[in-house]
């Protein structure tokens, strides 16, 4: 029983930070059909950012002033960079985004050098905050919890309810349109990417202390969160939720199971020989397959419903 | 005018390599250091390059081998790859470099011997020999060992043997979980584990035997959950890098109460990545920051001081790597010994050598070319001034011996049966 609370607790908290991670990326994904490459390079940033600025002014201003940067660094990304390649269509913006994520890191490793940061949580938040069962629960991960569900709630009121958020919402389906009716859509473009790369600041503010703030950081993470909103279907805000705490869920319960295919098997009386075919393969368990089930979620999913969960455009 | 500034500059330039090629009298002797300088392992890799760099400038300094000529070492990136070692393996002997050392992976350090083992056989006036740091797979000094690789770590059996020697006093401890990586070190410290505790403690029980894979959990919190739920007294992981980090960070979070046996808790860039996380690890090494304090040897503090200030980015990367200075020096007297820099004769002349650190004799097993030296459990605590007087990384955490194993005691018996040409 303390396992699974425990575990759905630990699913929730991961979720919502791979959310916070994978809004920006479906929206700016699904708005101007780039897939940004540099999207886990701006968490790193963010991490960074936080924990220089900590340095100076403590976590709670880094809070506050590193997504913010992020933000406007995001901006002028797309407004000098993305804009000016945009004519030569998609495969030049894929490959800005790809040149940036580089130069993103070589720069990181320029400036704060190759060795892991010791970017810790502030002690005001370093305590433990109930006791489930034999377990601690640290507040700083009902924090995080609080932050991501608070990043949701404004960002869904945001895109449902202003009308900022229905130009938003229109353009993600008909740019064009939106255009016609004469609102600035590179101007939205800007918002959106600049938006889209503070939410993924925020999450390194929060994940950096967290997990780690090292120059990989961007790659250990940078792949699940394209899971993500393939699973989740591009440009959708809820799709992502679901696909994010699904990912989440699945990852951390996995690890709890140990049989494998010989268990399978057992259950039918079946018995394999001393030698038997592909050796490997039988013994492993499903807990090994856990960082493994969201690629294979996103290869059943892209076989059975390519548009995703929620998405509504199939290309 | 811009021509005659381009005649200017080359003019110059010849001067230049005219005067250095002439102002030593004898080549120095290089190393090639072949281990990752980029890439995810990039800084565990520079800050190796550097304790090296450390040593043959001190070597050097002090009048370098064979009577005045100095070392050299010479850095190639392998991205820590086995593919790609064996290129930079190429680059290095087409320079001419007959001496390479690498530690960090014994994936690569297996093609590494087999490549060297090769290259010797077909160019035996111009064999190149291979000095280990790191890695630490038991075979390459059991049934794969060969005359031309030496290691200078203590491999994954000696260092299991200090941590099933610690839990065995420890009578409390009756449940035993271990966590490692998916891959054939993991796998190596996880049998090596097994068959030790059983024949030390039959009555422990394995209460978990699990495999994640290398470099890809970024939330180890469900594996803490499940170490907590089988109720395991103790852990033993050889995880390093990130999957140690992370792991910390997870245990000190759920408030797991297991004493935890690591390889590598205090590994480069572990320390700074857990913070206060480091606090109760348990580590096994060959050399600790506060050995000197413990042992009463202010030399080793000093020669830990200069590094640190040259080196150690104000204790971000502090000295680690004991082993490399006892390397270094028994390098020297190898040379020393052979009259020579010719390879051959300084295998023959490392062999069985017997060498004196600040914490005692150590030997280079003339059988098996493993080395054979002191381990220390230490446990990661707060520094206090006194016996924990310095800290890793910046941490506050330092760590504190709890039990030596001598280097008679750390020897396992050898299935080596090597050529000699």
């Amino acid at each position: 029983m303390e396992f699974y609370v425990i575990s759905l607790l630990n699913s929730l908290v991961f979720g919502m930070l791979l959310f916070m991670l994978s809004s920006g990326l479906t929206l700016i994904f699904g708005m101007m059909g780039v897939l940004n490459f540099a999207h886990a390079s701006f968490y790193m940033l963010g991490a960074y950012f936080a924990f220089q600025i900590s340095q100076f002014a403590g976590f709670w201003t880094a809070l506050v002033i590193a997504p913010i940067l992020i933000g406007l660094l995001g901006a002028a990304v797309e407004r000098f960079g993305l804009r000016t390649v945009h004519k030569h269509g998609h495969v030049a913006e894929l490959l800005f985004t790809f040149g940036l994520a580089f130069m993103i890191e070589e720069l990181i490793l320029l400036i704060w050098g190759r060795v892991a940061l010791n970017y810790q949580v502030p002690s005001s938040l370093d305590f433990t905050i109930f006791r489930l069962f034999e377990s601690d629960f640290p507040v700083y991960r009902l924090f995080m919890l609080a932050i991501s569900v608070f990043i949701f709630v404004v960002l869904y009121l945001l895109l449902t309810k202003t009308r900022t958020g229905i130009i938003i919402q229109a353009s993600l389906t008909h740019p064009e349109g939106v255009g016609m009716l004469g609102h600035n859509v590179p101007r939205i473009f800007m918002l959106v990417f600049g938006g889209g790369s503070a939410l993924a600041g925020l999450a390194g503010v929060i994940g950096g202390n967290y997990l780690m703030t090292s120059p990989s950081m961007a790659i250990l993470l940078g792949p699940i969160v394209f899971v993500v909103i393939v699973i989740g279907g591009m440009g959708s805000l809820t799709g992502a939720l679901i696909a994010s705490l699904l990912i989440a869920t699945l990852q951390t319960f996995a690890v709890g199971y140990d049989y494998s295919l010989i268990d399978l098997l057992a259950v039918f009386n079946i018995e394999l020989g001393p030698e038997p075919w592909f050796p490997d393969l039988w013994r492993i368990k499903v807990e090994n397959t856990g960082p493994l089930l969201p690629y294979l979620l996103m290869v059943i999913m892209l076989i059975l419903r390519p548009k995703g969960i929620m998405g509504e455009r199939e290309s | 005018m811009k021509l005659k500034n381009m005649l200017l500059f080359l003019l110059g330039t010849v001067v230049c390599l005219v005067f250095s090629n002439s102002a030593f009298s004898a080549d120095p002797i290089r190393i090639a250091y072949i281990d990752p300088l980029s890439g995810a392992f990039g800084d565990v890799g520079d800050a190796g390059h550097k304790h090296f760099k450390f040593m043959a400038d001190k070597i050097n300094s002090e009048g370098g081998v064979l009577g005045g000529i100095q070392l050299e070492i010479v850095p190639f990136d392998n991205k820590i790859s086995a593919k790609e070692s064996l290129v930079q393996l190429k680059h290095a002997i087409d320079q001419g470099i007959r001496f390479i050392t690498q530690g960090n992976g014994s994936s690569v350090a297996g093609a590494l011997i087999e490549a060297v083992k090769k290259h010797n056989k077909r160019n035996p006036d111009k064999t190149v020999l291979y000095f280990n740091y790191a890695a630490v797979t038991p075979a390459f000094t059991q049934e794969k060992c060969d005359f031309w690789h030496f290691r200078f770590d203590a491999h994954v059996d000696m260092k299991m043997q200090a941590i099933t020697d610690a839990i065995k006093k420890t009578p409390s401890i009756n449940k035993v979980y271990l966590i490692d990586q998916d891959y054939v070190f993991g796998h190596a410290v996880s049998a090596a584990a097994k068959k030790m505790l059983k024949e030390k403690r039959p009555d422990i029980e394995i209460v978990g035997d699990t495999f994640h894979p290398i470099g890809k959990v970024k939330d180890f919190s469900p594996y803490v959950a499940k170490i907590k739920k089988s109720g395991a007294q103790a852990v033993i992981t050889g995880n390093w890098g990130a999957d140690m980090s992370l792991l910390g960070k997870s245990v000190k979070e759920s408030g797991l109460d297991a004493a935890f046996y690591t390889f590598y808790a205090g590994g480069l860039g572990t320390p700074s990545t857990m913070g206060s996380a480091m606090n109760g690890l348990r580590q096994v090494t060959e050399w600790h920051d506060n050995l000197s304090v413990e042992e009463d040897r202010p030399g080793d503090a000093e020669f830990r001081m200069s590094y640190n200030e040259k080196f150690g980015e104000g204790g971000k990367v502090p000295w680690y790597y004991g082993r490399i200075r006892t390397m270094m020096e028994m390098l020297v007297k190898a040379f020393n010994k052979a009259g020579s820099a010719d390879p051959k004769a300084v295998a023959y002349a490392m062999e069985g050598m017997e060498h004196t650190t600040y914490y005692g004799k150590v030997v280079m097993g003339a059988k098996d070319h493993q080395l054979l030296q002191p381990l220390y459990i230490s446990r990661f605590t707060k520094t206090d001034g006194k016996m924990v007087k310095y800290d890793r990384e910046n941490t506050g955490f330092g760590p504190t011996t709890e039990a030596k194993t001598q280097t008679m005691d750390t020897a396992t018996p050898s299935s080596c049966n090597m050529k000699r040409p």
